[in-house]
């Protein structure tokens, strides 16, 4: 029997892998790369919305689930960025061009793009959680006359471990889009912010009953994030965040990831904070 | 710069938003307008803390140093945010150096005078101080974030 929904992807046996060839590397960081993906031969390309996710298989290794990060316009070029924290993020960044990797995807809720329109929009981001955001980035800024003001507040650990540097220069050289960094530590030459990200939120400007914001980095960024805005009298409902979990299936069959009554591969990843926010207190899960 | 401007500057900054009439006109009385280019040094760690500072335009750096590892710039202040508080509490020294990044311009506001000001008016002082502990508290809950060193150790 096909299964076909948006937890599921499209494939008659949602198990397997489709072989997918790596178009190029790039070292991002000391510890994070990027890889650009190619349908391997008679594969269809995949299409995707901003916020899903596929299962990266390094062959022999295993597998591991990681945020498209790429543009969804660009149909035919699939991108992830990865960190390496384990055997099989560290086996698909010894990647090159021409290797192979297999796919399955793409899974998962994406973030609220079209319900965002005629809204303020507020992307927060922490250390590689900018990689996820980075394609509801593209398509804000694609249809940019849709929305009120549109913000990203970037938080890294320092200067070195700035994400897509130079893409954030460029998105700041524009004109409707503010962009503020800041990192955690730095050295005097830095002439940039320094202090956690939450402390860039009094910088901006937007209309809090009229706000829709994306969030996506560390848990405990994310919930003094949350906070924050709720402080500043934005809805729970309008709070977005992608959870992360040690996802095995990516189809809310094994449960590795569940998270209180939710599976984060089906329910999520990206949830907002109005139906999350009490399980951030239960230590247990 | 006259004081009927510096008072309408005091109304308008973050910090001293909604301050009864009566008061901004007190704290008008100890506070002057100044200047810092790019580089200058504000003020030396153990130097007398004889100012605080509502930042209105630029960025400052609250550095430290350590042997070994050279300069550190711990926090940065911009806009609408206010620079210092040892001015408040004995011994009055500073703790860490501040550097305008860029030009800066601010209030100062004279430590001594307000101290002074404060022990006269309870009302005004009891007021600074809620005020002063808020953005106390929020920077204590920043530095503990900084602290969890959350992008180097996913948590």
């Amino acid at each position: 029997m096909a299964i076909r929904s948006e937890a599921t992807g499209s494939l008659s046996d949602p198990m397997t892998p489709r072989i997918f060839v790596v178009e190029r590397f790039r070292r991002e960081l000391h510890d994070t790369f990027t890889l650009e993906l190619t349908p391997g031969p008679g594969m269809a390309p995949i299409v995707y919305r901003p916020g899903q996710f596929n299962m990266l298989y390094a062959m022999g290794v295993g597998e591991a689930p990681i945020s498209i990060s790429g543009d969804p316009a660009q149909t035919g070029q699939l991108i992830h960025t990865i960190r390496s924290v384990g055997a099989v993020t560290e086996a698909l960044g010894r990647l090159r061009s021409g290797d192979a990797l297999g796919l399955r995807g793409p899974y998962g809720r994406p973030w609220p793009v079209e319900a965002a329109a005629g809204n303020d929009v507020l992307i927060i981001a922490g250390g590689i959680g900018l990689a996820p955001l980075r394609p509801a980035i593209y398509c804000l800024l694609a249809e940019r006359h849709r929305y009120g003001r549109v913000a990203l507040l970037y938080g890294a650990r320092s200067p070195r471990e700035i994400l897509y540097r130079r893409q954030l220069e460029r998105w700041r050289a524009r004109f409707d889009i503010e962009v503020e960094v800041t990192v955690d530590r730095a050295a005097p030459e830095w002439r940039g912010s320094v202090g956690v990200v939450t402390t860039l939120l009094p910088r901006v400007q937007f209309d809090p009953d009229h706000t829709t914001v994306m969030i996506c980095g560390p848990e405990v960024m994310m919930r003094h994030v949350a906070r924050d805005l709720i402080q500043r009298g934005v809805a729970e409902e309008q709070i977005h965040l992608s959870m992360e979990r040690n996802m095995k299936c990516a189809i809310g069959f094994c449960g590795h990831c569940q998270y209180g009554p939710k599976f984060i591969c089906r329910d999520g990843p990206v949830f907002d904070f109005h139906s999350i926010g009490g399980l951030f207190g239960v230590r247990e899960i | 710069m006259k004081a009927e401007r510096i008072e309408s500057i005091l109304a308008t900054h973050p910090f001293f938003e909604g301050l009864a009439a009566e008061h901004l006109a007190v704290v008008a009385d100890c506070a002057t307008s100044v200047r810092f280019a790019a580089g200058e040094k504000i003020f030396h760690e153990g130097e007398e803390a004889q100012s605080f500072y509502l930042i209105r335009h630029g960025r400052v750096a609250i550095d430290t140093h350590a042997p070994q590892r050279g300069g550190l710039t711990v926090q940065t202040i911009g806009e609408g945010e206010i620079l210092g508080w040892s001015w408040m509490t004995p011994p009055y020294r500073w703790r860490f150096d501040a550097r305008a990044v860029d030009l800066v311009r601010a209030i100062a506001l004279d430590g001594r005078c307000l101290r002074e000001k404060c022990e006269a008016d309870h009302d005004l002082g009891y007021e600074l101080l809620k005020r002063l502990t808020l953005v106390i508290v929020r920077r204590l809950e920043a530095t503990r974030l900084q602290l969890l060193d959350i992008y180097g150790h996913q948590v």
